[in-house]
């Protein structure tokens, strides 16, 4: 029935249309108005996402929902556009976390309303179209206009020390995504004048050009990742973006990087993968080892909650290079599990910090006895990110453990132990902000949950249960893409 | 020597310039101070009557005129036609500006159309004595021009430097014009391109006067290290002289080196070539790094011309159909974007404040959310970051740059863009996250207000459907080049 629809173009372009609309509305005195228009829009740009889903045929590598136009001639791009199992998830992710961060900037966000809202809704459609853009010069588009906004979400709504860590954000993102252009380049001379991702997948290339371009992706992608040891902007950004922001870049933003490898390095470069693979295993447990000691000890909540990220992050780079299809698969399903985790999480410090205005975990304690409901949920989002099992942060992990063992032991090891870590930074962080006396005379006037924290907190802990137990409609929509794309990087494409 | 009026056709617009620009002048003087806006008002419909004689004697083909020292092709036509509009929105954004700083005088308009018809006469020139006139005409207009605010000491300084330095490249150019009339025994440019193209003419002396002619094409683009005057003349000229040289003055260089590298001196292209790479090179690294230092707007949107003058020539050294058009379109959105850049600094300015320091953009999005939104679409659109125009334009000269072989300078073009993104950045910064400590309302006039809007969103649709500009000049240099 939906067959007709350019879907794709939709879970595009809707939000960024009603992120104009509620641009349009103006001062802050229409601020009821921008919110109610943001909800109905995002509402919207997620509900045009789920045909993606129930249409989608989870037995075939091929693209779907393909939109094909010329858009400039004159460089042979096109207005390209189609999903597989890999990318199509993260649309609606992506639609689905900016309907939570509109709900969560309610009331929190007192000046310019309608700015925050537009821009959360303007960079959702951008993200989509990042992962929908099958041209690379579309790509590239969506890829940096998605800055700009988040840029701004960072510098305006950010925390006292958000100039630098918007500034440091973009300029970091844009080193990377500089040299991807130059390799774009590149591509689109030795394919004979195609920017198409597809043309540039069959290209043959010799082994230096091929190392060239893997490294021109992998510093763009590494970045975005991001990972160890260009990470650094990460915490900076987490600790003053807004809640909303920190949401959207710890639950989407960072998957575009993993996704970059996914669609560019491996396929376009496959010799250099495998030849890189040991490098990018490293650093990769480096991430998962190391992060994991620099996230106990923080004293700021967010910033802690930023290394896990760049930790959790470490795995799914993991689980792509070990090039097996219960890795890459575990490295997706990481990937969507860490969007529902993270987005809880620091949901959960946005509802402690717009009462306390506070990160420093020292500043609470004993919170058990005042917000009960709050202390439930964010037990079960605290686990989660531990990898518990039975919630969705324990399947990927374990995935990319097991294959892990299946290629090196150690590999396995040096991961596992961030079951330990893991645990150890994420509960005793829950110890201390929910457990023991009182010591915060302010913590007494803490409420519990609204019925509007209520909803999303709860929604993302049915999600990340749901996950945790049954996560076959997750990967059975990626296994035919993930063994397809397995197939094409085995194969080598020197000439 | 019989002048047949058909002639004359290809030259209807210059003609008809120069007609109009000496009515002007003459009919301003007998018009009082309080009705000094018909001067403004016949200035716009001399522009508008080039604009109708330029659209419709274009032909498609290349026609000569006085034998052979003056063409109208497409390139020309195109240019100019872009010329016109470019003086008509100075013009526009000027308006207020100037009146409130006692330079709403006969004299501005007549000579801001004498330099416009110098700059014709440099975009149609086909005989590198009528591009030398073409160049005196506009140089010395523009000299006036700077030094027109004549009780500024700023202004007069760097009329002065304009002047001299301005007179040495004319003198060097004038100089590599004759070595290679010695070498080549004619100053016609075809003929030239033909002698050369034979491999005839003493090559030490062609490629003497090859350095002086790159020499003066550099100063006057003003990409390093000829960029001295930039900054100084820039800072010290009146904001509305600054957006006349910074946007109009390009486009008929533009022209001027298309005429003399391209059709003239394109069997030289491998010498000139390796000259044009070290002075990208330069200019990109002294603009954008020099840049991050400035505190003063318009000395940094100095310092970032030249650094996309820099970026210029990195679609002419590929020295082919594909890298002329791509400078071509990195030139015309480039002037676009400065125009908007310039004009913004004349619409926060009013009498007695001069809007140039980046401090007094603090705060812009709490003072007017709408100009500061149009801002950051120019300042994103210099910075070369999608969906705006100035990436295509970045994307359509790295291309170029690769095509011909150097992907190494495509490289470093990309880290100095990066650090070029940083002082943009700045701007966007001051913008939204500081507070503002000037709270004087911005109004412009109606006509300014609309026109800004229309450039800063112009970037934005020029960067969604950037088709249309890119076709136009690949048409342009495919028919003339």
């Amino acid at each position: 029935m939906l067959a007709g629809y350019p879907l794709l173009s939709l879970a595009i372009w809707v939000p960024i249309i009603a992120g104009m609309l509620v641009l349009a509305t103006g001062s802050d005195r229409n601020a009821p108005l921008a919110r109610w228009l943001a909800l109905i829009g995002s509402v919207l740009g997620f509900v045009v996402t789920i045909p993606l889903y129930t249409q989608f045929d989870a037995l075939t590598a091929n693209m779907q929902f393909i939109e094909l136009a010329r858009w400039i001639p004159a460089f042979n791009i096109h207005y390209h556009l189609g999903v597989d199992g890999i990318a199509m998830p993260f649309i609606l992710l992506n639609s689905f976390t900016t309907v939570l961060v509109v709900i969560a900037g309610w009331q929190v966000i007192q000046t310019k309303p309608a700015q925050y809202m537009a821009a959360f809704l303007i960079m959702s459609g951008l993200i989509n179209g990042v992962f929908a853009a099958m041209d690379a010069v579309l790509f590239y588009v969506f890829f940096e206009a998605m800055l700009i906004p988040m840029f701004l979400v960072i510098g305006v709504w950010g925390g006292p020390n958000r100039v630098y860590a918007a500034v440091k954000f973009f300029l970091y993102t844009l080193m990377g995504s500089l040299l991807m252009l130059v390799a774009f380049i590149y591509l689109y001379f030795q394919s004979g004048g195609s920017f198409e991702i597809l043309d540039y997948q069959r290209l043959p290339l010799g082994m230096t050009a091929q190392i060239l371009i893997f490294i021109a992706f992998f510093l763009s992608f590494a970045v975005k990742v991001p990972m160890w040891p260009v990470h650094t902007w990460l915490p900076d950004a987490h600790v003053e973006a807004p809640t909303g922001g920190s949401v959207v870049l710890a639950a989407i933003t960072l998957k575009i990087g993993a996704y970059g490898f996914l669609r560019f390095n491996l396929p376009i470069a496959p010799d250099a993968s495998h030849y890189l693979s040991g490098f990018i295993i490293t650093i990769s447990l480096i991430a998962v080892v190391y992060i994991s000691f620099v996230a106990l000890a923080q004293s700021d909540m967010k910033k802690l909650i930023a290394y896990s990220s760049i930790a959790h992050m470490g795995f799914v780079t993991l689980g792509f290079f070990l090039f097996n299809s219960l890795g890459m698969e575990g490295g997706l399903v990481q990937m969507i599990s860490h969007g529902f985790i993270s987005a809880a999480m620091f949901l959960s410090v946005g509802v402690m910090y717009d009462r306390l205005h506070s990160r420093q975990i020292s500043d609470y304690g004993g919170l058990a006895k005042k917000m009960p409901i709050f202390a439930a949920f964010f037990m079960l989002f605290a686990m989660a990110n531990a990898g518990l099992p039975a919630t969705s942060g324990f399947i990927g992990e374990f995935m990319v453990i097991l294959s892990a063992i299946k290629v090196n032991f150690w590999y396995a090891f040096l991961a596992a132990t961030s079951l330990i870590t893991g645990a150890a930074y994420t509960l005793w962080m829950y110890k201390r902000v929910v457990f023991g006396n009182i010591t915060n005379p302010h913590v007494e006037d803490m409420k519990d949950v609204s019925p509007r924290e209520f909803s999303f907190l709860a929604v993302l802990a049915v999600l990340i249960l749901a996950m945790g137990i049954y996560p076959k409609p997750v990967t059975e929509i990626m296994h035919a893409s993930v063994n397809n794309l397995l197939a094409h990087v085995a194969l080598s494409k020197l000439p | 020597m019989n002048l047949a009026l058909a002639d004359l056709m290809p030259l209807l617009p210059e003609i008809f310039l120069l007609t109009a620009v000496s009515f002007i002048l003459i009919f301003d003087l007998f018009l009082s101070d309080a009705r000094r806006y018909i001067t403004y008002t016949l200035t716009l419909l001399a522009l508008l009557g080039c604009g109708w004689l330029t659209f419709t004697t274009a032909t498609g083909m290349p026609t000569y005129a006085m034998h052979g020292m003056f063409v109208d092709d497409m390139l020309s036509d195109v240019l100019k036609l872009m010329l016109y509009l470019t003086v008509a929105i100075v013009l526009v954004y000027s308006r207020d500006y100037i009146r409130q700083r006692g330079m709403f005088q006969g004299e501005f308009f007549s000579l801001i159309l004498f330099a416009t018809l110098g700059m014709m006469v440099m975009i149609s020139a086909s005989n590198f004595l009528t591009l030398y006139i073409g160049l005196e005409l506009m140089s010395l207009s523009l000299y006036a021009l700077v030094a027109l605010q004549r009780d500024s000491a700023i202004a007069s300084e760097a009329a002065m430097k304009y002047f001299v330095l301005g007179a040495l490249a004319s003198g060097m150019l004038l100089y590599g014009m004759s070595m290679l009339y010695g070498a080549t025994g004619t100053l016609d440019i075809s003929k030239m391109a033909g002698v050369l193209q034979q491999g005839l003419g003493n090559n030490v002396v062609l490629v003497f006067g090859l350095v002086f002619i790159i020499a003066g094409l550099a100063f006057k683009l003003g990409v390093a290290p000829f960029h001295m005057w930039i900054p100084d003349v820039y800072h010290g000229a009146p904001t509305a002289i600054t957006l006349f040289i910074g946007t109009a003055s390009k486009i008929a260089a533009l022209g001027f080196v298309f005429r003399i590298l391209a059709q003239g001196l394109q069997s030289l292209s491998p010498d000139w070539q390796s000259m044009l790479v070290i002075m990208a090179v330069l200019s990109m690294a002294i603009g954008n790094i020099t840049a991050i230092a400035q505190t003063n707007l318009k000395r940094m949107l100095a310092y970032s011309t030249i650094s996309h003058m820099g970026f210029l020539l990195l679609g002419l050294l590929a020295a082919d159909i594909n890298g002329y058009t791509s400078a071509m379109f990195y030139m015309l959105t480039y002037v676009l974007t400065s125009l908007g850049s310039f004009g913004m600094i004349m619409l926060l300015s009013r009498k007695g404040f001069e809007a140039d320091k980046l401090d007094d953009l603090k705060g812009l999005n709490q003072r007017s959310p709408w100009y500061a939104f149009i801002m950051l679409l120019l300042m994103f659109s210099l910075a070369g970051i999608p969906p705006t125009v100035g990436f295509y334009a970045k994307l359509s000269v790295l291309q170029a740059v690769v095509n011909a072989g150097y992907v190494w300078l495509a490289v470093v073009a990309v880290i100095f863009s990066l650090i070029g993104a940083f002082y943009y950045l700045r701007v966007v910064k001051l913008m939204y996250f500081d507070k503002p400590y000037d709270h004087h309302p911005i109004k412009p006039q109606a006509d300014f207000g609309v026109l800004m809007s229309a450039n800063g969103l112009g970037m934005l649709a020029l960067g969604i459907l950037p088709q249309p500009l890119m076709a136009i000049c690949a048409y342009a240099i495919g028919k003339s080049l």
